[in-house]
Protein backbone atom coordinates (compact mmCIF):
# COMPACT_ATOMS: atom_id res chain seq x y z
CA UNK A 1 0.00 0.00 0.00
CA UNK A 2 2.79 2.46 0.83
CA UNK A 3 4.09 2.19 -2.64
CA UNK A 4 0.39 2.71 -3.72
CA UNK A 5 0.24 5.60 -1.87
CA UNK A 6 3.80 6.89 -2.57
CA UNK A 7 3.23 6.66 -6.53
CA UNK A 8 0.09 8.43 -6.08
CA UNK A 9 1.61 11.59 -4.66
CA UNK A 10 4.45 11.78 -7.55
CA UNK A 11 1.56 11.53 -9.89
CA UNK A 12 0.13 14.62 -7.95
CA UNK A 13 3.34 16.25 -7.65
CA UNK A 14 3.86 16.10 -10.94
CA UNK A 15 0.91 16.85 -12.32
CA UNK A 16 1.86 18.21 -15.78
CA UNK A 17 4.17 15.69 -16.89
CA UNK A 18 1.49 12.27 -15.93
CA UNK A 19 -0.98 14.31 -17.69
CA UNK A 20 1.05 14.80 -21.41
CA UNK A 21 1.94 11.30 -20.75
CA UNK A 22 -1.66 9.84 -20.52
CA UNK A 23 -2.77 11.86 -22.91
CA UNK A 24 -0.12 10.80 -25.54
CA UNK A 25 -1.29 6.96 -24.39
CA UNK A 26 -4.72 7.49 -25.14
CA UNK A 27 -4.29 8.95 -28.47
CA UNK A 28 -2.15 5.53 -29.14
CA UNK A 29 -4.60 3.36 -27.34
CA UNK A 30 -8.01 5.41 -29.37
CA UNK A 31 -5.74 4.57 -32.60
CA UNK A 32 -5.41 1.12 -31.95
CA UNK A 33 -8.78 0.66 -31.19
CA UNK A 34 -10.23 2.36 -33.66
CA UNK A 35 -8.83 -0.22 -36.22
CA UNK A 36 -9.58 -2.95 -33.84
CA UNK A 37 -13.28 -1.86 -33.57
CA UNK A 38 -13.43 -1.79 -37.54
CA UNK A 39 -11.52 -5.26 -38.08
CA UNK A 40 -14.03 -6.88 -35.94
CA UNK A 41 -17.32 -5.12 -37.36
CA UNK A 42 -15.48 -5.99 -41.21
CA UNK A 43 -14.94 -9.78 -40.36
CA UNK A 44 -18.44 -9.71 -38.69
CA UNK A 45 -19.62 -8.25 -42.59
CA UNK A 46 -17.57 -11.22 -44.26
CA UNK A 47 -19.24 -13.53 -41.86
CA UNK A 48 -22.36 -12.39 -42.78
CA UNK A 49 -21.27 -12.41 -46.29
CA UNK A 50 -19.82 -15.97 -46.65
CA UNK A 51 -23.76 -17.04 -45.34
CA UNK A 52 -25.33 -16.34 -48.16
CA UNK A 53 -22.79 -17.64 -50.99
CA UNK A 54 -24.04 -19.51 -53.58
CA UNK A 55 -22.45 -21.28 -56.24
CA UNK A 56 -23.30 -21.27 -59.66
CA UNK A 57 -22.23 -24.12 -61.97
CA UNK A 58 -22.57 -23.49 -65.02
CA UNK A 59 -23.01 -26.51 -67.91
CA UNK A 60 -21.76 -26.90 -71.14
CA UNK A 61 -23.93 -26.13 -74.42
CA UNK A 62 -25.42 -29.19 -75.73
CA UNK A 63 -25.21 -31.36 -71.90
CA UNK A 64 -28.04 -33.38 -72.50
CA UNK A 65 -30.01 -34.37 -69.57
CA UNK A 66 -28.23 -37.38 -68.73
CA UNK A 67 -25.30 -35.91 -68.34
CA UNK A 68 -26.92 -33.06 -66.15
CA UNK A 69 -28.00 -35.72 -64.06
CA UNK A 70 -24.71 -37.12 -63.58
CA UNK A 71 -23.30 -34.36 -62.92
CA UNK A 72 -25.58 -33.67 -60.44
CA UNK A 73 -24.71 -36.72 -58.53
CA UNK A 74 -20.77 -35.85 -58.76
CA UNK A 75 -21.54 -32.28 -57.11
CA UNK A 76 -23.87 -34.42 -54.46
CA UNK A 77 -20.39 -36.74 -53.64
CA UNK A 78 -18.43 -33.09 -52.89
CA UNK A 79 -17.86 -33.21 -49.30
CA UNK A 80 -20.09 -29.69 -47.62
CA UNK A 81 -22.52 -29.34 -50.20
CA UNK A 82 -26.14 -28.83 -48.70
CA UNK A 83 -28.46 -28.48 -51.51
CA UNK A 84 -28.02 -28.49 -55.47
CA UNK A 85 -30.84 -27.26 -57.90
CA UNK A 86 -30.93 -27.64 -61.73
CA UNK A 87 -32.08 -24.32 -63.43
CA UNK A 88 -32.98 -24.61 -67.10
CA UNK A 89 -31.37 -22.73 -69.16
CA UNK A 90 -35.15 -21.19 -70.48
CA UNK A 91 -36.09 -20.51 -66.90
CA UNK A 92 -33.16 -18.71 -65.85
CA UNK A 93 -33.75 -16.24 -69.63
CA UNK A 94 -37.09 -15.86 -67.87
CA UNK A 95 -35.57 -14.96 -64.46
CA UNK A 96 -33.12 -12.46 -65.83
CA UNK A 97 -36.03 -11.22 -67.94
CA UNK A 98 -38.24 -10.31 -65.01
CA UNK A 99 -35.27 -8.66 -62.93
CA UNK A 100 -34.43 -6.58 -66.48
CA UNK A 101 -38.38 -5.67 -67.24
CA UNK A 102 -37.61 -2.13 -67.35
CA UNK A 103 -35.16 -2.81 -70.31
CA UNK A 104 -37.13 -5.47 -72.26
CA UNK A 105 -36.45 -3.80 -75.28
CA UNK A 106 -32.78 -5.53 -74.54
CA UNK A 107 -34.49 -9.28 -75.36
CA UNK A 108 -36.73 -8.13 -78.24
CA UNK A 109 -34.23 -9.13 -80.92
CA UNK A 110 -32.68 -12.04 -79.10
CA UNK A 111 -33.44 -15.13 -81.26
CA UNK A 112 -31.98 -17.92 -79.31
CA UNK A 113 -31.36 -18.88 -75.21
CA UNK A 114 -27.56 -17.54 -74.64
CA UNK A 115 -28.26 -18.51 -71.17
CA UNK A 116 -26.81 -21.77 -70.04
CA UNK A 117 -28.09 -24.74 -68.10
CA UNK A 118 -26.99 -24.35 -64.76
CA UNK A 119 -26.66 -25.57 -61.14
CA UNK A 120 -27.38 -23.55 -57.92
CA UNK A 121 -25.13 -24.68 -54.90
CA UNK A 122 -25.44 -24.35 -51.71
CA UNK A 123 -23.34 -25.15 -48.78
CA UNK A 124 -22.98 -26.36 -45.59
CA UNK A 125 -22.69 -24.13 -42.71
CA UNK A 126 -19.28 -25.76 -41.78
CA UNK A 127 -18.11 -25.51 -45.75
CA UNK A 128 -18.12 -21.52 -45.57
CA UNK A 129 -14.71 -20.99 -44.58
CA UNK A 130 -13.06 -19.16 -47.67
CA UNK A 131 -10.49 -21.54 -48.11
CA UNK A 132 -13.08 -24.48 -48.59
CA UNK A 133 -15.11 -22.72 -51.20
CA UNK A 134 -12.24 -22.08 -53.34
CA UNK A 135 -11.63 -25.90 -52.77
CA UNK A 136 -15.07 -27.14 -53.63
CA UNK A 137 -15.41 -24.24 -56.74
CA UNK A 138 -12.25 -25.83 -58.12
CA UNK A 139 -13.40 -29.52 -57.83
CA UNK A 140 -16.63 -28.48 -59.34
CA UNK A 141 -14.56 -26.82 -62.41
CA UNK A 142 -13.21 -29.69 -63.28
CA UNK A 143 -16.49 -31.73 -63.55
CA UNK A 144 -16.53 -33.13 -67.38
CA UNK A 145 -19.74 -31.11 -68.10
CA UNK A 146 -18.87 -27.80 -66.41
CA UNK A 147 -18.22 -25.09 -68.51
CA UNK A 148 -17.71 -22.36 -65.51
CA UNK A 149 -18.10 -22.09 -61.60
CA UNK A 150 -19.34 -18.54 -60.42
CA UNK A 151 -19.48 -17.79 -56.48
CA UNK A 152 -18.17 -13.71 -56.88
CA UNK A 153 -14.42 -14.70 -56.70
CA UNK A 154 -13.53 -11.77 -58.49
CA UNK A 155 -14.63 -9.37 -55.81
CA UNK A 156 -15.09 -11.06 -52.93
CA UNK A 157 -10.99 -12.16 -53.56
CA UNK A 158 -10.14 -8.41 -54.37
CA UNK A 159 -12.26 -6.91 -50.92
CA UNK A 160 -10.42 -9.87 -49.18
CA UNK A 161 -6.94 -9.24 -50.36
CA UNK A 162 -8.12 -5.31 -49.14
CA UNK A 163 -9.13 -6.36 -46.20
CA UNK A 164 -5.62 -8.85 -45.78
CA UNK A 165 -3.95 -5.98 -46.53
CA UNK A 166 -5.46 -3.45 -43.85
CA UNK A 167 -5.59 -6.14 -41.34
CA UNK A 168 -1.87 -6.16 -41.73
CA UNK A 169 -1.50 -2.58 -41.66
CA UNK A 170 -3.97 -2.35 -38.54
CA UNK A 171 -1.31 -4.86 -36.78
CA UNK A 172 1.41 -2.63 -37.64
CA UNK A 173 -0.20 0.28 -36.66
CA UNK A 174 -0.87 -1.60 -33.54
CA UNK A 175 3.01 -2.43 -32.82
CA UNK A 176 4.13 1.45 -33.94
CA UNK A 177 1.57 2.81 -31.28
CA UNK A 178 2.36 0.02 -28.54
CA UNK A 179 6.26 1.24 -29.15
CA UNK A 180 5.30 4.91 -29.07
CA UNK A 181 3.48 4.24 -25.60
CA UNK A 182 6.35 2.07 -24.41
CA UNK A 183 8.79 5.18 -25.47
CA UNK A 184 6.71 8.09 -23.75
CA UNK A 185 6.13 6.42 -20.99
CA UNK A 186 9.99 5.62 -20.59
CA UNK A 187 10.97 8.84 -21.02
CA UNK A 188 8.73 9.87 -18.36
CA UNK A 189 10.09 7.75 -15.99
CA UNK A 190 13.39 8.73 -16.85
CA UNK A 191 12.88 12.46 -16.47
CA UNK A 192 11.28 11.89 -13.28
CA UNK A 193 13.90 9.74 -11.84
CA UNK A 194 16.80 12.20 -13.27
CA UNK A 195 15.18 15.37 -11.31
CA UNK A 196 15.12 13.10 -8.29
CA UNK A 197 18.26 11.08 -8.08
CA UNK A 198 19.07 13.16 -4.99
CA UNK A 199 16.44 12.09 -3.39
CA UNK A 200 16.88 8.43 -4.38
CA UNK A 201 20.34 8.58 -3.42
CA UNK A 202 19.31 10.04 0.28
CA UNK A 203 16.91 6.56 0.30
CA UNK A 204 19.51 4.50 -0.41
CA UNK A 205 21.65 5.98 2.20
CA UNK A 206 19.35 5.34 4.68
CA UNK A 207 18.92 1.56 3.48
CA UNK A 208 16.64 1.90 0.69
CA UNK A 209 16.20 -0.93 -1.32
CA UNK A 210 16.36 -0.72 -5.47
CA UNK A 211 13.07 -2.37 -5.07
CA UNK A 212 11.58 0.46 -2.45
CA UNK A 213 12.83 3.11 -5.12
CA UNK A 214 11.67 0.95 -8.11
CA UNK A 215 8.13 -0.07 -6.98
CA UNK A 216 6.38 3.08 -7.60
CA UNK A 217 7.36 3.87 -10.68
CA UNK A 218 6.29 0.99 -12.36
CA UNK A 219 2.92 1.61 -10.47
CA UNK A 220 3.07 4.84 -12.15
CA UNK A 221 3.26 3.24 -15.42
CA UNK A 222 0.69 0.86 -14.69
CA UNK A 223 -1.54 3.82 -13.38
CA UNK A 224 -0.62 5.81 -16.61
CA UNK A 225 -1.97 2.44 -18.79
CA UNK A 226 -4.66 2.03 -17.15
CA UNK A 227 -6.14 5.62 -17.61
CA UNK A 228 -4.78 5.86 -20.77
CA UNK A 229 -6.49 3.01 -21.81
CA UNK A 230 -9.67 3.23 -20.47
CA UNK A 231 -9.96 6.85 -21.32
CA UNK A 232 -9.14 5.66 -25.34
CA UNK A 233 -11.97 3.26 -24.95
CA UNK A 234 -14.39 5.51 -23.58
CA UNK A 235 -13.54 8.12 -25.95
CA UNK A 236 -14.04 5.65 -28.44
CA UNK A 237 -17.42 3.95 -27.09
CA UNK A 238 -18.60 7.97 -27.16
CA UNK A 239 -17.01 8.21 -30.78
CA UNK A 240 -19.48 5.10 -31.58
CA UNK A 241 -22.43 5.90 -30.47
CA UNK A 242 -22.65 8.92 -31.78
CA UNK A 243 -21.39 7.91 -35.42
CA UNK A 244 -23.21 4.59 -35.58
CA UNK A 245 -27.20 5.76 -35.66
CA UNK A 246 -26.18 7.47 -39.02
CA UNK A 247 -24.38 4.27 -40.57
CA UNK A 248 -26.24 1.66 -39.49
CA UNK A 249 -28.70 2.30 -41.60
CA UNK A 250 -27.00 1.83 -44.63
CA UNK A 251 -26.42 -1.82 -43.33
CA UNK A 252 -29.53 -2.70 -42.18
CA UNK A 253 -30.71 -4.50 -46.02
CA UNK A 254 -27.08 -6.33 -45.35
CA UNK A 255 -29.06 -8.08 -41.92
CA UNK A 256 -25.67 -6.26 -40.26
CA UNK A 257 -25.44 -4.71 -37.52
CA UNK A 258 -22.15 -2.63 -36.03
CA UNK A 259 -21.09 -3.66 -32.81
CA UNK A 260 -18.63 -2.15 -29.90
CA UNK A 261 -15.51 -3.74 -28.61
CA UNK A 262 -16.40 -6.42 -26.60
CA UNK A 263 -15.74 -6.64 -22.94
CA UNK A 264 -12.97 -8.54 -23.32
CA UNK A 265 -11.44 -7.26 -25.99
CA UNK A 266 -12.09 -3.60 -24.05
CA UNK A 267 -10.40 -5.03 -21.18
CA UNK A 268 -7.31 -6.53 -23.15
CA UNK A 269 -6.72 -3.39 -24.65
CA UNK A 270 -6.64 -1.71 -21.19
CA UNK A 271 -4.17 -4.81 -19.80
CA UNK A 272 -2.09 -4.33 -23.01
CA UNK A 273 -1.91 -0.20 -22.43
CA UNK A 274 -0.75 -1.33 -18.91
CA UNK A 275 1.54 -3.51 -19.88
CA UNK A 276 2.83 -0.92 -22.13
CA UNK A 277 3.19 1.59 -19.49
CA UNK A 278 5.16 -1.37 -16.75
CA UNK A 279 7.49 -1.97 -20.46
CA UNK A 280 8.24 1.25 -20.45
CA UNK A 281 9.18 1.84 -16.71
CA UNK A 282 11.12 -1.54 -17.11
CA UNK A 283 13.06 -0.63 -20.35
CA UNK A 284 13.74 3.26 -18.61
CA UNK A 285 15.64 1.43 -15.44
CA UNK A 286 17.53 -1.24 -17.78
CA UNK A 287 18.56 1.57 -20.44
CA UNK A 288 19.54 4.29 -18.48
CA UNK A 289 18.94 3.76 -14.64
CA UNK A 290 20.47 0.51 -13.60
CA UNK A 291 24.12 0.94 -15.19
CA UNK B 1 44.11 -9.07 21.47
CA UNK B 2 42.03 -10.86 23.86
CA UNK B 3 38.85 -12.72 23.04
CA UNK B 4 36.46 -10.83 25.30
CA UNK B 5 37.94 -7.26 23.35
CA UNK B 6 37.16 -9.31 20.02
CA UNK B 7 33.54 -10.09 21.12
CA UNK B 8 33.32 -6.18 22.07
CA UNK B 9 34.22 -5.01 19.33
CA UNK B 10 31.86 -3.96 16.43
CA UNK B 11 33.84 -2.47 13.94
CA UNK B 12 37.45 -3.63 12.18
CA UNK B 13 39.71 -2.62 9.89
CA UNK B 14 42.43 -4.51 8.18
CA UNK B 15 44.84 -2.46 6.17
CA UNK B 16 42.33 -0.92 4.49
CA UNK B 17 43.18 1.56 1.51
CA UNK B 18 40.96 3.46 -0.76
CA UNK B 19 42.28 5.00 -4.00
CA UNK B 20 41.12 7.00 -6.38
CA UNK B 21 43.73 6.23 -9.38
CA UNK B 22 47.09 6.86 -8.28
CA UNK B 23 46.06 8.76 -5.08
CA UNK B 24 45.05 7.25 -2.12
CA UNK B 25 42.78 8.94 -0.10
CA UNK B 26 43.47 6.23 2.54
CA UNK B 27 46.75 4.09 3.48
CA UNK B 28 46.93 0.94 4.96
CA UNK B 29 44.02 1.63 7.93
CA UNK B 30 44.07 -1.06 10.76
CA UNK B 31 41.20 0.31 13.71
CA UNK B 32 39.47 -1.50 15.99
CA UNK B 33 36.01 0.36 17.37
CA UNK B 34 34.67 -0.98 20.49
CA UNK B 35 30.41 -1.40 21.17
CA UNK B 36 29.29 1.72 22.16
CA UNK B 37 32.58 3.87 21.85
CA UNK B 38 32.59 7.23 21.20
CA UNK B 39 34.78 7.75 18.29
CA UNK B 40 36.27 11.07 17.07
CA UNK B 41 37.78 10.53 13.96
CA UNK B 42 40.31 14.23 13.59
CA UNK B 43 42.37 15.45 11.11
CA UNK B 44 42.94 18.27 8.72
CA UNK B 45 41.05 18.91 5.54
CA UNK B 46 41.58 16.15 2.78
CA UNK B 47 43.08 14.06 5.50
CA UNK B 48 40.45 11.40 4.30
CA UNK B 49 38.10 11.52 7.58
CA UNK B 50 34.72 11.29 5.12
CA UNK B 51 36.47 8.90 3.06
CA UNK B 52 37.11 7.13 6.21
CA UNK B 53 33.01 7.37 7.06
CA UNK B 54 31.87 6.24 3.79
CA UNK B 55 33.91 3.09 3.46
CA UNK B 56 31.91 1.92 6.59
CA UNK B 57 28.62 2.56 5.40
CA UNK B 58 29.68 1.62 2.00
CA UNK B 59 29.15 4.46 0.24
CA UNK B 60 32.34 3.57 -1.77
CA UNK B 61 33.97 0.48 -2.09
CA UNK B 62 37.17 -0.50 -0.72
CA UNK B 63 40.78 -0.79 -2.50
CA UNK B 64 42.21 -2.92 -0.37
CA UNK B 65 41.92 -4.94 2.88
CA UNK B 66 38.73 -5.90 4.81
CA UNK B 67 36.31 -3.43 6.65
CA UNK B 68 34.12 -5.99 9.71
CA UNK B 69 30.72 -4.86 10.57
CA UNK B 70 29.47 -6.16 13.73
CA UNK B 71 30.93 -9.68 12.46
CA UNK B 72 29.72 -9.12 8.27
CA UNK B 73 32.73 -8.63 6.16
CA UNK B 74 31.76 -6.03 3.80
CA UNK B 75 33.60 -6.96 1.04
CA UNK B 76 31.80 -10.31 1.10
CA UNK B 77 28.15 -8.45 0.68
CA UNK B 78 26.31 -8.24 -2.67
CA UNK B 79 24.76 -5.14 -3.91
CA UNK B 80 21.70 -6.33 -2.67
CA UNK B 81 22.77 -6.34 0.73
CA UNK B 82 24.17 -3.01 1.18
CA UNK B 83 20.59 -1.49 2.25
CA UNK B 84 20.30 -3.96 4.96
CA UNK B 85 24.29 -2.99 5.58
CA UNK B 86 23.19 0.41 6.04
CA UNK B 87 20.13 0.15 8.20
CA UNK B 88 22.91 -0.88 11.34
CA UNK B 89 24.16 3.00 10.93
CA UNK B 90 22.55 6.10 11.28
CA UNK B 91 24.09 8.88 9.28
CA UNK B 92 24.70 12.55 9.82
CA UNK B 93 26.22 15.02 7.13
CA UNK B 94 27.65 18.50 7.12
CA UNK B 95 24.89 19.18 4.34
CA UNK B 96 21.83 17.38 6.26
CA UNK B 97 20.94 15.86 2.88
CA UNK B 98 17.34 16.03 3.83
CA UNK B 99 14.72 15.73 0.73
CA UNK B 100 13.42 19.07 0.22
CA UNK B 101 10.03 18.14 -0.93
CA UNK B 102 9.22 15.77 1.55
CA UNK B 103 8.27 16.99 5.45
CA UNK B 104 10.27 17.13 8.76
CA UNK B 105 8.18 14.40 9.72
CA UNK B 106 8.01 12.35 6.11
CA UNK B 107 11.84 12.58 6.15
CA UNK B 108 12.80 11.17 9.03
CA UNK B 109 10.25 8.18 8.12
CA UNK B 110 11.39 7.20 5.62
CA UNK B 111 13.98 5.47 7.85
CA UNK B 112 11.37 3.39 9.21
CA UNK B 113 9.01 2.83 5.67
CA UNK B 114 12.29 1.47 4.07
CA UNK B 115 12.63 -0.98 6.73
CA UNK B 116 8.83 -2.04 6.70
CA UNK B 117 7.56 -0.93 9.46
CA UNK B 118 4.15 -0.64 9.99
CA UNK B 119 2.20 2.93 10.24
CA UNK B 120 0.88 2.81 13.12
CA UNK B 121 4.69 2.38 14.57
CA UNK B 122 6.08 4.44 12.31
CA UNK B 123 3.66 7.88 13.30
CA UNK B 124 4.35 6.73 17.09
CA UNK B 125 8.40 6.23 16.75
CA UNK B 126 8.94 9.73 14.74
CA UNK B 127 6.53 11.68 17.23
CA UNK B 128 8.48 10.40 20.16
CA UNK B 129 12.25 11.08 18.39
CA UNK B 130 10.88 14.50 16.92
CA UNK B 131 10.01 15.45 20.79
CA UNK B 132 13.87 14.37 22.06
CA UNK B 133 15.64 16.36 19.47
CA UNK B 134 13.06 19.19 20.44
CA UNK B 135 11.49 19.55 16.92
CA UNK B 136 8.14 18.11 17.41
CA UNK B 137 6.48 22.05 16.42
CA UNK B 138 8.26 21.56 12.83
CA UNK B 139 6.70 18.70 11.80
CA UNK B 140 4.63 19.12 9.01
CA UNK B 141 7.24 22.05 7.96
CA UNK B 142 9.62 21.73 4.42
CA UNK B 143 13.34 21.29 4.99
CA UNK B 144 14.07 24.60 3.09
CA UNK B 145 11.80 26.66 5.67
CA UNK B 146 14.25 25.46 8.73
CA UNK B 147 17.11 27.21 9.83
CA UNK B 148 20.32 24.83 9.78
CA UNK B 149 20.46 23.99 13.00
CA UNK B 150 17.05 22.77 12.55
CA UNK B 151 18.09 20.54 9.64
CA UNK B 152 20.80 19.41 11.56
CA UNK B 153 18.30 18.21 14.20
CA UNK B 154 15.77 16.55 11.64
CA UNK B 155 19.35 14.68 10.37
CA UNK B 156 19.87 13.32 13.67
CA UNK B 157 16.12 12.44 14.47
CA UNK B 158 16.54 10.75 10.63
CA UNK B 159 19.96 8.78 11.67
CA UNK B 160 18.44 7.24 15.28
CA UNK B 161 14.87 6.74 14.52
CA UNK B 162 15.84 2.87 13.41
CA UNK B 163 17.49 2.72 16.86
CA UNK B 164 21.01 1.54 14.31
CA UNK B 165 23.95 0.29 16.13
CA UNK B 166 26.28 2.98 15.10
CA UNK B 167 25.60 6.56 14.49
CA UNK B 168 27.98 8.33 12.08
CA UNK B 169 28.61 11.79 11.61
CA UNK B 170 30.29 13.60 9.12
CA UNK B 171 31.38 17.07 9.99
CA UNK B 172 27.57 17.39 12.02
CA UNK B 173 28.59 20.62 13.32
CA UNK B 174 30.40 22.22 10.25
CA UNK B 175 27.81 24.14 8.80
CA UNK B 176 26.23 25.54 12.40
CA UNK B 177 26.75 28.54 14.80
CA UNK B 178 28.04 27.21 18.20
CA UNK B 179 25.01 27.22 20.44
CA UNK B 180 23.30 25.02 17.89
CA UNK B 181 26.36 23.16 17.38
CA UNK B 182 26.46 22.07 21.08
CA UNK B 183 22.69 21.56 21.24
CA UNK B 184 23.83 18.70 18.11
CA UNK B 185 27.08 17.60 19.77
CA UNK B 186 24.81 16.85 23.07
CA UNK B 187 22.17 14.68 21.02
CA UNK B 188 24.66 12.75 20.06
CA UNK B 189 26.26 12.20 23.92
CA UNK B 190 22.90 11.15 24.49
CA UNK B 191 22.54 8.53 22.31
CA UNK B 192 26.05 7.74 23.02
CA UNK B 193 24.82 7.29 26.83
CA UNK B 194 21.78 4.99 25.37
CA UNK B 195 24.19 2.17 23.98
CA UNK B 196 25.19 3.60 20.37
CA UNK B 197 28.50 3.55 18.98
CA UNK B 198 29.25 6.66 17.71
CA UNK B 199 32.02 8.37 14.72
CA UNK B 200 31.92 11.66 14.52
CA UNK B 201 34.21 13.06 11.71
CA UNK B 202 35.59 16.99 12.26
CA UNK B 203 38.20 18.85 12.30
CA UNK B 204 36.83 21.01 15.12
CA UNK B 205 39.39 21.14 17.79
CA UNK B 206 37.29 22.81 20.13
CA UNK B 207 33.92 20.10 19.81
CA UNK B 208 36.88 17.53 20.49
CA UNK B 209 38.13 19.09 23.42
CA UNK B 210 34.64 19.20 25.03
CA UNK B 211 33.66 15.57 23.98
CA UNK B 212 34.74 12.54 26.27
CA UNK B 213 35.74 10.46 24.09
CA UNK B 214 38.86 8.35 21.81
CA UNK B 215 40.42 10.40 19.48
CA UNK B 216 41.93 9.07 15.89
CA UNK B 217 44.09 11.25 13.98
CA UNK B 218 44.23 11.11 9.74
CA UNK B 219 46.67 12.61 8.03
CA UNK B 220 47.12 12.21 4.02
CA UNK B 221 45.18 9.23 4.52
CA UNK B 222 47.45 7.72 7.05
CA UNK B 223 46.17 6.64 10.80
CA UNK B 224 48.52 8.31 13.13
CA UNK B 225 49.63 6.53 16.27
CA UNK B 226 49.16 6.53 19.39
CA UNK B 227 45.67 7.36 19.36
CA UNK B 228 44.75 8.93 22.81
CA UNK B 229 41.95 9.72 24.69
CA UNK B 230 40.20 13.56 24.23
CA UNK B 231 40.48 16.13 25.80
CA UNK B 232 44.54 14.92 26.85
CA UNK B 233 44.59 14.63 22.78
CA UNK B 234 46.90 17.52 22.10
CA UNK B 235 46.30 18.65 18.48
Amino acid sequence: MIYVHRAIQDIKRNRFLHAVTIITITLSILIVSVFGLFWINVNSLMDTWKQGIRIIVYLRDNTSENEAKAAKNRIMEINGIQEVVFIPKNDALNRLKKQMSRQASLFENLRENPLPDAFDVRLELSAQEWKTIETIASKLSSLPSVASVEYGQKWLGRFMSIFNLFRLTGLAMCCVFFMASVFIVANTIRLLFYSRHEEFDIMRLVGATDSFIKTPFYIIGLIQGAIGGGVGVLILYILYTAIVSNVEQGFASYNFSIRFLSFKASMLIILCSMSAGWLGCYLSFKQYLDK
Amino acid sequence: MTANSSENTIIRMFHVYKRYGAYAAISDVTLDITKNEFLLVSGPSGAGKSTLLKLLYFGEPVSEGQILVDGMNTSRISRKGIPFLRRMFGIIFQDYKLIPTKTVFENVALVLEVAGNKRSYINKKVNSVLRTVGIENKMNSYPPSLSGGEQQRVAVARAVVGDPKIILADEPTGSLDSESANVIMNLLKGFHIRGATVIVATHDKELIRNTNGRVIYLREGHLQHPSSTSPAMTL
